[in-house]
């Protein structure tokens, strides 16, 4: 009795993991999980005390009450994506019935279960790179994750057809721990879509780690698309590392979810590398969303793009916090960051900060942040040409949209996000 | 065809049209004429629709419809077209792809289905030949990157699209050099006909060269002060206003 009077936050949290049973786990995926129960004991949940999660609560995330749901049922969804390969879990399983995908040589693409039987890469780099000693959502991640995706591009392959991860949370209250592995080798390109769908009525809870590794001279894209419904929340960390010579581009679109965190952290670890950094978040209703970015330039002559835009209507709130360290032997690093806000009504706010720390002294760095308002003149100048007041909006957004847009590899996601600024636009008000 | 009688039309607190009175029939062409402050623009604006200003006073019939009760996007419908003193940029919407969603958009209103894509484009085609607009700039967004000469040159190639009843033509001519004059002024001359009706609005008598009205109307301090023929514009070009205003000042 009194011991589950004194059960804290973070206990209470944790229990929701007391029944799940790992032990058909691969020996190093063990090795790793008792590690991060390690570090989940000496984290706490951040605070609005702690800097770096000073704009998003989590308190309502960790109080809430859910369940880690292995899906009894049949998930009805039509998931027409146009792609050969496509991993589906459900509440963070891998699903087999809803997954096709048709390896071709020098690609495996699997859940990572099945890739921590098969493969050796999983043995030497799993979990090297995530930070569990610093995150205690990483490090819970680590130590409870059920399922995900891992891809492996073998040197010099090169695939066009996009690599699509689908997480399906088809309940409410439901917590899942997706993880993701995507190694590229060598030389190698590759596209992946990283999608979130839920069909809870509210308070589901994604935690999604994803380890990413860039190889010399490779190149990769993501495209992230988080649709969650509008009483879930998701904390996703994308832990990237690029060699040298090697191009990384992440796409981050955040179309739905209560309350969205992300934090993506790239290391450029090579020379001459490119790196770019793309973010929409078109919120509406109470949404928060909070983008953390942090590019550390570690070698000379290397390049990061960074744009993240936001669109926020009724009493939203969007957060941009881009980090670009440079260290001092990363010189001629040419480093350009741009957040921009769209504020629609009174009751939205965005917070930004954009920071650049630099300690080589042949750089060229910039940043910049905007918050403004739909432009009237631009209004008044296209329904003069008859455009209804909610047209012309929709023609701007998608305007102010189109150069993170035009970021995209992948045409079905571009036409998703084109689709999904026009329907949302057009109807309200 | 429009009929403004007694208009009053105040910004920020601060009265700018003191009762203006002004009536065009169709196939007619009148200019406006005036100082800089006078409120020439004012009067465009407030016909278009520009809601940062305030009408204290009058009535704007247009077609036997209240003008002033409408949004601007009913007025574009109704056929009236305001070519911008200063045509806006608009980065990322294609000049091209937003005259299109207008253009279905005052069909669809009519009760008419949308403009067919063949059709569309040859009337693009045709219309931008009419002011020597270079097809490439007709796929380029809105005004972004145009010369002075380009961005006017796009007004009347908009207008040439929508086919307006009334066009309301914003100091046009300012900043063009001779040959980008006559090109917007062979467009608008081009597009003139018995059913429509200009209203040309300069400071400049060089433009009423190409472009003959029908009738000249000097504003001062928010009023018409004189209504004449073509001669008065080269009274006023040969000089000035001064006159103008003291005869404005001693009546």
């Amino acid at each position: 009795m009194n011991e589950t009077l004194t059960l804290s936050t973070k206990d209470k949290f944790l229990s929701h993991f007391e029944n799940l049973d790992f032990s058909f786990d691969a020996d190093f995926s063990k090795e790793n999980r008792d590690r991060a129960l390690g570090f989940i004991d000496s984290l706490e949940f951040p605070t609005s005390k702690t800097e770096y999660w000073k704009y998003t609560r989590v308190n309502k995330i960790v109080k809430g009450d859910y369940q880690v749901r292995f899906p009894e049922n049949e998930v009805e969804i039509d998931l027409s994506v146009p792609t050969k390969n496509c991993i589906v879990l459900v509440n963070g399983y891998y699903n087999e019935e809803l997954s096709w995908f048709d390896n071709q040589e020098g690609v495996v693409f699997s859940s990572l279960s099945a890739a921590k039987e098969n493969t050796s890469i999983l043995n030497d780099k799993f979990g090297t790179i995530a930070k569990d000693s610093q995150e205690i959502f990483t490090a819970i991640n680590t130590a409870y994750h059920q399922d995900g995706a891992f891809l492996h591009v073998a040197k010099n392959v090169k695939i066009e057809e996009s690599f699509y991860v689908i997480n399906i949370i088809d309940d409410s209250n439901v917590l899942s721990n997706p993880r993701n592995f995507f190694f590229v080798e060598q030389g190698a390109e590759a596209y992946v879509v990283l999608k979130t769908i839920s069909m809870s009525e509210g308070s589901s809870f994604t935690n999604m780690v994803s380890e990413v590794f860039v190889e010399s001279n490779a190149f990769l894209e993501i495209n992230k698309i988080q649709d969650d419904n509008g009483g879930d929340f998701q904390i996703a960390n994308e832990q990237v590392e690029q060699a040298s010579d090697s191009r990384f581009k992440i796409n981050t679109f955040i179309l739905n979810g209560a309350l969205v965190r992300n934090n993506l952290n790239i290391e450029l670890l090579g020379k001459n590398t490119e790196t770019w950094l793309n973010g929409l978040y078109p919120l509406q209703g109470k949404q928060h969303v909070d983008n953390h970015t942090y590019v550390l330039h570690r070698e000379p002559n290397c390049v990061s793009h960074e744009l993240y835009k936001g669109i926020l209507d009724d009493q939203s709130t969007g957060v941009f916090n881009g980090k670009v360290y440079v260290h001092r032997e990363a010189q001629k690093t040419n480093a350009y960051q741009s957040n921009a806000n769209m504020v629609l009504t009174d009751n939205a706010s965005a917070n930004s900060k954009p920071e650049l720390e630099i300690y080589a002294d042949d750089v060229k760095c910039s940043h910049g942040s905007v918050t403004g308002q739909l432009d009237e003149e631009a209004m008044f100048y296209l329904r003069s040409r008859g455009m209804s007041e909610k047209s012309s909006r929709a023609v701007l957004l998608n305007a102010f949209a189109s150069d993170v847009v035009e970021h995209i590899g992948v045409e079905a996601v571009r036409q998703e996000i084109d689709a999904f600024i026009d329907k949302n636009y057009q109807s309200i008000k | 065809m429009i009929k403004i009688e007694n208009l009053y039309a105040s910004i920020e607190g601060t009265e700018i049209l003191k009762g203006i009175n002004l009536e065009v029939k169709a196939g007619e062409v009148h200019a406006i004429m005036g100082p800089n402050g006078s409120g020439k623009s004012t009067l465009a604006s407030v016909l278009a629709g520009r809601d940062e200003y305030e009408i204290t006073e009058g009535s704007v019939d247009f077609l036997g419809e209240d003008l002033l009760d409408m949004e601007p996007e009913d007025r574009a419908r109704a056929g009236v077209f305001l070519a911008f003193q200063y045509p806006v940029e608009i980065p990322g919407v294609s000049n091209i792809n937003f005259l299109k969603t207008a253009i279905n958009e005052i069909r669809e209103k009519k009760g008419l289905d949308p403009m067919i894509a063949k059709e569309f484009l040859a009337q693009v085609k045709e219309k931008s030949k009419l002011v020597e607009l270079d097809g490439k700039l007709a796929n380029r967004s809105v005004n972004e990157g145009f010369s002075g000469g380009e961005k006017k040159r796009n007004e009347i190639f908009q207008m040439a699209m929508l086919e307006p009843k009334l066009s309301l033509l914003d100091e046009t001519d300012s900043g063009l050099d001779i040959d980008a004059l006559r090109i917007v002024a062979n467009g608008v001359n081009e597009l003139k006909s018995p059913e429509n009706a200009s209203i040309v609005i300069t400071h400049y008598q060089r433009l009423l060269d190409y472009i003959v009205p029908d009738f000249v109307h000097v504003l001062y301090n928010g009023k018409i002060v004189k209504t004449g023929t073509k001669e008065l514009a080269l009274e006023l070009e040969e000089k000035g206003y001064d006159w103008i205003k003291e005869e404005a000042v001693s009546a």
